[in-house]
C-alpha cells in the first residue's frame, strides 16, 4: 500500500484585502468579491520565496513522523516561482532537511498542477521500489502585474507530502488529462504572467478537471458517491464550486477543501492545500478526489483513501487554524513585501 | 563570498551548533573548542531546539528596519539571530520559533543566501 505517510502546509502570516487592492485601482471591490469569492490573499514576507515557503511546509510534513530524513530518497518541486532561473530550489530544501546527498531530484514546473505531478512521480518511484520515501511539494509566490484582474487572487503558500508505504492515505489510483491549451503563459525574461482571460475557463479548467475526473472515476470504477471529499484546483471560489457541481459532487464534499476565500490563489499549492484541510479531518475508510490544474493545460486526478494509521498521526495545527492567524497589511506594504519598489 | 557561504550552509540553514560533552556548554555558531575547557573539552555537534525567548533586543534603523534579538533557545544556548517581525511586535520575554527565510542577495544576477531567523510563536 502506497500512498501519503505525512504532510504539511505553510502560507505566509500577512494579508491583504480584496477591498485594498481594489481601492487603489478604483474597481467595485463588492463586483470583484461576488465575481471571484475571494475576500483576502495571502502576501509573503520580503524574506520569503517560493523556496522558504517549501522548506517551511517540508519540515511540517518531515517532523511529523518519526523518520530520519536520509530515508527520504527523492525530493521534486513543482512551482512557477522558482527564485532561480537556472539553480534548483530542491537542493536547497534537501540540505536544509539535513536529507544527505544521495537523493533523486529536480524542480517542476506546469502552472498550478506541478505539485501533484511531484507526487505522481514520488509515488511511481516508490512503486517501483527505488526509494522508500519522496517528497513532494508545491509551493508559490505567485505574480500578477499590478492592476491586473490576477492582482486580486495570486498569493503565497505550500504544501508538502511524504509519499511512501504504509500511508495514512492511500493513493488508490491516479489519472491525467492534459493538452495544448494556452490559457496562461509566462515567456522568458517576462515578470509577470500572461492570460486568456475567458479563455482560461471553459477549454482549459473546466475541460481538464472534467475529463481528468471522469477518466479516473470510469478507469478505476468509482462514483461521485464513493467520494466523502472532492478537492479541486482554486483560482477562484466560483469555478472549484461549478466544476463540482458538473461532476456531481454536492457542497458538503467541497466545502472543507475551499480555502481560497480567505487565502487566495496558491497555485501549485492551491489544490495541495485544500487537500491537507481535508485530511485534517477525514476519518479511516473515507475517499478523496484530488484533481489538479495546470495551466498550458493539464489536470491530475487522484483516487485517495484514508487508513487507520491517521487515528495516530499529529494532525495539529490544522489548516484552517493556521491560515486564521493573520496581519492585515496596505497595499504600500504590500508593493514592499512583492520586491515592487525599486530604489 | 560564495564559498565562505557555502561552507557554513549546514549551519546557517539549520540550528546546527557544538556542545561541549566535559562542560555540557552549548555554542552557537559552532566552535571547534570549548573556550571554557580549552584542550580537555570534547566537542561534537548537535541540533538545537527549534524555540526559544527574546533576552533583548535592538532594532537597527538603516533603509528598512531590522530587529536583531538576543535569543535564549530551550536549552539555554544564547544566540544572536534576526527576528523577522515588525520592530513594534518585539518585545523582551516574546517566545519565538526558527524558521528558513532569505538572508539576501548580492545583485538581481547574484547568489540568493538563505539561512535561519525567528519569528514570533504567533
Amino acid at each position: 500500500m502506497i500512498g501519503i505517510c505525512s504532510y504539511g502546509t505553510y502560507v505566509p502570516i500577512y494579508r491583504i484585502k480584496i477591498d485594498e487592492i481594489a481601492r487603489v485601482w478604483g474597481e467595485d471591490c463588492d463586483a470583484i468579491k461576488n465575481g471571484l469569492g475571494i475576500y483576502e490573499k495571502s502576501v509573503p514576507d520580503e524574506d520569503e520565496d517560493a523556496t522558504t515557503i517549501a522548506v517551511e511546509a517540508a519540515r511540517e510534513a518531515v517532523s511529523r513522523v518519526k523518520i530520519d530524513p536520509k530515508e527520504i530518497g527523492a525530493i521534486f518541486v513543482g512551482s512557477e516561482s522558482h527564485p532561480y532561473a537556472v539553480k534548483p530550489t530542491s537542493t536547497i530544501v534537501g540540505e536544509a532537511l539535513g536529507v544527505g546527498n544521495n537523493y533523486f531530484t529536480a524542480d517542476l514546473e506546469f502552472a498550478c498542477k506541478a505539485g501533484t505531478a511531484a507526487m505522481q512521480i514520488c509515488y511511481a518511484m516508490v512503486k517501483a521500489e527505488m526509494i522508500k520515501f519522496g517528497l513532494a511539494i508545491g509551493t508559490d509566490t505567485a505574480q500578477a502585474k499590478p492592476g491586473d484582474a490576477l492582482e486580486y487572487s495570486a498569493a503565497a503558500g505550500g504544501a508538502a507530502f511524504l509519499i511512501g508505504k504504509d500511508p495514512i492515505a492511500e493513493i488508490e489510483a491516479t489519472y491525467s488529462y492534459t493538452s495544448d491549451t494556452p490559457d496562461f503563459w509566462r515567456r522568458e525574461l517576462q515578470p509577470y504572467p500572461s492570460h486568456g482571460g475567458r479563455f482560461t475557463g471553459e477549454p482549459a479548467y473546466f475541460r481538464h478537471i472534467v475529463n481528468a475526473a471522469k477518466g479516473l472515476m470510469e478507469k478505476f470504477g468509482y462514483s461521485s458517491k464513493d467520494f466523502k471529499y472532492a478537492v479541486f484546483h482554486q483560482p477562484n471560489a466560483k469555478f472549484p464550486l461549478k466544476v463540482a457541481k458538473m461532476l456531481g459532487f454536492g457542497g458538503e464534499q467541497t466545502s472543507q477543501s475551499l480555502l481560497v476565500s480567505v487565502i487566495g490563489n496558491t497555485y501549485s499549492a492551491s489544490s495541495l492545500i485544500g487537500l491537507c484541510a481535508v485530511l485534517d479531518v477525514a476519518e479511516p475508510d473515507e475517499r478523496i478526489l484530488l484533481v489538479s490544474f495546470g495551466s498550458g493545460a493539464g489536470s491530475d486526478a487522484f483516487s485517495i483513501r484514508v487508513t487507520d494509521r491517521i487515528i495516530d498521526f499529529p494532525r495539529e495545527p490544522k489548516v484552517w487554524d493556521k491560515v486564521s492567524k493573520k496581519i492585515y497589511i496596505d497595499y504600500a506594504l504590500y508593493l514592499k513585501h512583492r520586491g515592487k519598489i525599486r530604489i | 563570498m560564495i564559498p565562505s557561504f557555502w561552507r557554513k550552509i549546514k549551519y546557517r540553514y539549520d540550528l546546527i551548533g557544538t556542545h561541549c560533552k566535559k562542560c555540557g556548554r552549548y555554542y552557537y555558531p559552532p566552535r571547534n573548542l570549548c573556550p571554557r575547557c580549552r584542550r580537555k573539552g570534547e566537542i561534537e555537534e548537535v541540533k538545537l531546539p527549534e524555540k526559544g525567548k527574546v533576552l533583548s533586543y535592538t532594532v537597527v534603523y538603516e533603509r528598512c528596519p531590522v530587529v536583531i534579538a538576543l535569543i535564549e533557545l530551550e536549552n539555554g544556548t544564547k544566540i544572536l539571530s534576526q527576528l523577522s517581525c515588525k520592530p513594534e511586535e518585539v518585545k523582551d520575554g516574546m517566545e519565538v520559533v526558527r524558521v528558513f527565510r532569505k538572508y539576501g542577495e548580492t545583485s538581481d544576477d547574484g547568489i540568493i543566501y538563505y539561512g535561519t531567523k525567528f519569528v514570533p510563536c504567533y
